[in-house]
């Protein structure tokens, strides 16, 4: 049997929660509406002479995401009609963009390797359509509450190369999606919605398959993984009896565990792209890029790599303590307060992560302190003991802390040793170590 | 007959209590049953005499307006000619109808047209064919052939019309009335059914030219709702009303074109008082109007397929079976010049040619101040002349397609009557974007000193 | 021209429905139209640019906010359906597709 290699590529779609819709002032509230068919204006529905006139803060915060990500921002960009017929689609067309996205050539990273982007664009979101039976007929209801909402598409590469990959860059760039506080991607809803283009090719070979199916209509990291996965062994299969797989779109089905096609693609579709004309086209300036990289918040790539830094958090900690933007606010209040009181933001990541203390998020800092602390006394050696005693093992030695600042890193290890032994037990180590590196930094500064 | 006076004359007299709203609204309602074989209303507004009793302190005093059916008026049948929208009531007013609203301006009722605006006879409306009423066995023109028909008849006090590539103009033309079309940009398009979204230009269809100016100051003007109307602050355009032309350069086109040498007897003529006027007029060689009736016709379908695209039945109308013959050639001829593998070779291709053009008026207004032509290459064509070819309109716009794709201003008077047919010619003014006011002094300095306005000349009509 | 995309195919792409007498006239009209678009493929238009807009305007942009003046209510969004169920908007069942 050949060994096969995944080439897949993923369109993340995700709706932006601007106050109001992408080309027009309706409300952006589909998923908390009371009724279907409330947030509509001539605009949304299609009306005879209805008149799009874009979003700036949807444009803005598409640019967000592409500098967020790495990518270049074209300074001339436009918006194309997407032209295909469907009862979700209002105008007959979708206003999108084709051949000027506002943002592409960016990056990804993951844990198991970078994921090019390919592109960002900006577009419309479709009514929504509900299948029912209404008086014994098989009917489709539409509501438009949801037509014309503002959707971000975030098109990769075919870089990712494993299930666990695809689901790695998916959980990522939804991490930085609310980290930038431009979507809040609720799967259940459709609030971000997952499509993978997946292939495979001989181990070794650098070409491109000739075919790709399409994963499509799947909610969840999860099912997205085990979708991959299975897909990958259904092509095998398909490969090894010398046939290849059909172009097709398939769903997953999680109940049988297996991918089923859903709709078979012989052509691409024919969408007649052409500039929107009811929509001058847009020009950035340098200068207006430079300024939404300015307001860029810290993403979660950055922050991890200041907790490092400041607060010596091992990346599995930080990982976890990061995933959510409210959480790791909330805990880097937390790890500032720790530091003041002499004990390891380290083993308030600890605590934290494997659930060794009973709190909440929202908490106070000082409630959540005093557990820690709690905790470590019934350790061996609480923090404050061993910072007592480094300080001591450092006013000893003034000259070794002159070395070690002037960049003789060896004497540390003399230091070590020195407070460990006026400790006399056994200590963690690298609960010293983290609280000599605290101390030595104090010093610098009191100097 | 009251309804027989311009708009400026209406609202003197109403003001001076000269005549009453209920006396002006009597004798239009008569008008309206003695002539409704001409077929101009697709849609009477029954309420029309109610709207205008609560008129009494706006600029235009609840006079009545007739409206092209391609503008949406809320709570008013609205159908383009088409049996797709037969049954369409808008739940909002197009941002025109609602400042002529504003205004004080009653809406007497929707103006038949071309079903969807695609065409120059109005004889392709599911509605039937409007008559033109200087000579019924002729056809009006169109699009708005309602409109400058309503208006020609008196079945209105002054009129609402929509050009893509001239229906303003050329059923102005062949009605004998003024037709403005504004630079495009310069009012708002919202709520008006799209056909070229890159060329459609909402304009006042009127008696008099300085009718048309005062219209034209209450309708146009920014919208937030039309991402392409222009932020630049309109003129008054009524102050252009009487300014001397003394001066300006004239420069006539289009007179070498094949087929005009019959005409040229008539047209020439007329273009002595500007002379005497004080105004320099030479001839100029423009580029060849044919060339933009490729580049119209591409971009017109192209845009127009998709801009058809809405209408399947769901939200509002009847599906697309109830599309008429010219709507499917157009939407499938502009399906098919968008398509795959033929973009470039069309619309791309007719986008560059559409460059020259605006190159070439660039070219030719940097010599003069104003470009005159015939609007239209004859007079009004007898009725059944549309069904001759699938290319008519096209044809018989090609002297006003160029300044319709690249969005200038253009004004349509009459200038030139003929007492056996009872037809007129139409003279089309031409100035640069944005400069209305010019081509309204120097039409209204023709239609002053010249012979050929029915309401100036009463003795014509 | 239409060897490559047929009429048929076109009505289909532009979900116009046609009957085979309107498709052989169609076929006709869009002969005499293509004669008179294909005369453009004569002009020069080397380093030329497409103008998609006459206007040349840029950014124009609106704030996010929300215009409560234009939107519909519930009963103005579905005033002209011919078929409504419980606020929704009614089609016979679409196949599922993207």
């Amino acid at each position: 049997m050949t060994a096969y290699q995944l080439v897949c590529g993923m369109e993340v779609h995700a709706e932006l929660k601007t106050a109001s819709k992408m080309f027009c002032g309706c409300k952006n509230d589909p998923f908390h509406a009371a009724q279907p068919n409330i947030y509509t204006c001539p605009v949304c529905l299609g009306m005879p002479g209805g008149l799009p006139v874009a979003n700036k803060k949807a444009i803005e915060w598409t640019i967000k995401l592409g500098l967020a990500l790495n990518c270049k921002i074209h300074l001339f960009s436009h918006f194309d009609r997407k032209n295909y017929f469907y009862p979700d689609l209002p105008k007959g067309y979708q206003i999108s963009q084709y051949d000027q996205p506002l943002c592409y050539d960016g990056n990804l990273e993951t844990e198991y390797g970078t994921v090019r982007i390919r592109r960002i664009h900006l577009e419309e979101d479709t009514a929504k359509l509900q299948h029912k039976t209404v008086n014994g007929k098989q009917v489709s209801l539409i509501d438009f509450n949801r037509s014309s909402v503002p959707l971000v598409e975030v098109v990769t590469e075919p870089d990712i190369i494993s299930p666990v990959h695809a689901k790695a860059y998916c959980k990522s760039l939804r991490q930085i999606l609310r980290f930038l506080d431009i979507a809040d991607c609720d799967m259940e809803q459709g609030g971000m919605r997952l499509e993978a283009n997946v292939s495979l090719r001989s181990a070794g070979q650098t070409e491109l398959p000739s075919y790709k199916t399409e994963l499509k209509n799947i909610n969840s990291f999860r099912f997205m993984e085990k979708a991959v996965a299975y897909e990958m062994e259904r092509q095998a299969h398909e490969l090894d009896t010398g046939q290849t797989p059909i172009q097709e779109t398939r769903g997953w089905n999680d109940a049988k565990g297996e991918t089923f096609s859903q709709r078979v693609k012989e052509d691409a579709e024919d969408y007649r792209y052409f500039p929107d004309p009811d929509l001058p086209p847009l020009h950035f300036t340098e200068e207006d890029i430079n300024k939404i990289d300015s307001e860029l918040p810290e993403l979660p790539a950055q922050l991890k790599a200041r907790w490092r830094t400041a607060y010596d958090i091992e990346p599995k900690y930080a990982e976890v303590l990061t995933e959510e933007k409210e959480t790791a606010e909330w805990v880097e209040h937390i790890f500032a307060l720790a530091k003041t009181q002499h004990v390891l933001p380290a083993t308030v990541a600890n605590a934290l992560v494997n659930k060794k203390i009973a709190v909440q998020i929202g908490d106070a800092p000082s409630t959540v302190l005093a557990a820690v602390v709690q905790l470590s006394q019934t350790d061996d050696v609480s923090d404050a003991q061993i910072s007592e005693v480094v300080q001591i093992v450092l006013a000893e030695n003034p000259a070794l802390v002159e070395q070690y600042m002037a960049g003789k890193t060896q004497v540390f290890g003399f230091l070590m040793g020195q407070t460990q032994k006026k400790l006399g037990k056994k200590v963690n180590p690298q609960q010293v170590r983290a609280m000599i590196e605290i101390q030595l930094q104090l010093y610098n500064h009191k100097k | 007959m009251l309804n027989s006076l311009t708009l400026t004359d209406t609202l003197q007299k109403l003001k001076n209590k000269e005549l009453s709203i209920a006396e002006l609204y009597a004798d239009l309602r008569a008008s309206l049953k003695v002539h409704a074989d001409l077929n101009v209303y697709v849609t009477l507004n029954e309420q029309m005499e109610n709207d205008a009793e609560q008129q009494a302190n706006t600029p235009f005093l609840g006079v009545p307006i007739a409206v092209k059916d391609n503008f949406c008026t809320q709570n008013l049948r609205t159908t383009a000619s088409s049996t797709v929208l037969d049954n369409f009531i808008p739940q909002f007013d197009s941002t025109v109808t609602k400042r002529l609203k504003k205004a004080g301006g009653v809406i007497i009722g929707k103006t038949n047209l071309d079903a969807w605006a695609h065409g120059s006879s109005t004889e392709t409306s599911q509605y039937g064919r409007t008559l033109n009423p200087r000579n019924p066995e002729h056809l009006p023109g169109g699009s708005s052939g309602g409109s400058a028909a309503a208006v020609a008849a008196d079945l209105c006090i002054a009129a609402l019309g929509s050009e893509t590539a001239g229906s303003i103009r050329q059923p102005s033309a062949w009605c004998g009335t003024v037709g403005l079309k504004p630079t495009y940009g310069r009012v708002s398009r919202y709520g008006v059914v799209s056909m070229a979204s890159s060329t459609d230009c909402p304009g006042p269809i009127t008696k008099t030219v300085e009718d048309a100016a005062l219209l034209l100051n209450h309708i146009a003007g920014n919208d937030p709702y039309d991402a392409t109307s222009s932020p630049t602050p309109i003129d008054d355009y009524t102050a252009a009303v009487g300014a001397s032309i003394k001066g300006l350069k004239i420069g006539v086109i289009y007179m070498d074109i094949e087929g005009l040498a019959t005409l040229k007897g008539l047209f020439e003529p007329q273009l002595k008082v500007f002379e005497e006027l004080g105004a320099h007029v030479e001839y100029a060689q423009a580029m060849d109007p044919h060339q933009a009736v490729g580049v119209y016709t591409v971009v017109q379908r192209s845009e127009v397929s998709s801009n058809l695209a809405r209408y399947d039945g769901i939200r509002y109308g009847n599906d697309r079976s109830f599309f008429g013959t010219e709507a499917k050639r157009r939407i499938m001829l502009g399906t098919y010049t968008l398509s795959k593998g033929y973009a470039d070779q069309y619309y791309l291709l007719a986008q560059k040619v559409r460059t020259l053009f605006i190159e070439d008026y660039k070219r030719l207004f940097r010599t003069y101040d104003v470009l005159v032509s015939l609007t239209s290459p004859g007079f009004a064509k007898k009725i059944g002349a549309s069904e001759a070819s699938a290319m008519f309109g096209e044809l018989e716009d090609m002297l006003i397609e160029p300044s319709s794709i690249t969005g200038l201003p253009g004004i349509n008077v009459p200038c030139y009557h003929d007492s056996t047919t009872n037809l007129y010619l139409g003279m089309n003014i031409m100035t640069p974007m944005w400069h209305e006011s010019r081509a309204i002094s120097v039409a209204d300095a023709f239609e002053k000193h010249t012979p050929w306005n029915a309401w100036r000349n009463r003795k014509r009509v | 021209m239409k060897n490559f995309l047929s009429v048929k195919h076109i009505a289909q792409l532009a979900n116009i429905p046609i009957t085979a007498v309107e498709e052989k006239s169609l076929e006709a009209a869009f002969q005499e139209t293509l004669v008179v678009i294909e005369q453009m493929q004569a002009i020069n238009v080397s380093n030329v640019q497409p103008t998609y807009q006459v206007t040349g305007l840029e950014n124009v942009l609106r704030e996010d906010v929300i215009d409560e003046a234009r939107m519909f209510s519930q009963k103005q969004a579905l005033a002209n359906a011919k078929e409504t169920h419980d606020g929704f908007f009614v089609v016979p069942q679409v196949i599922a597709q993207d």
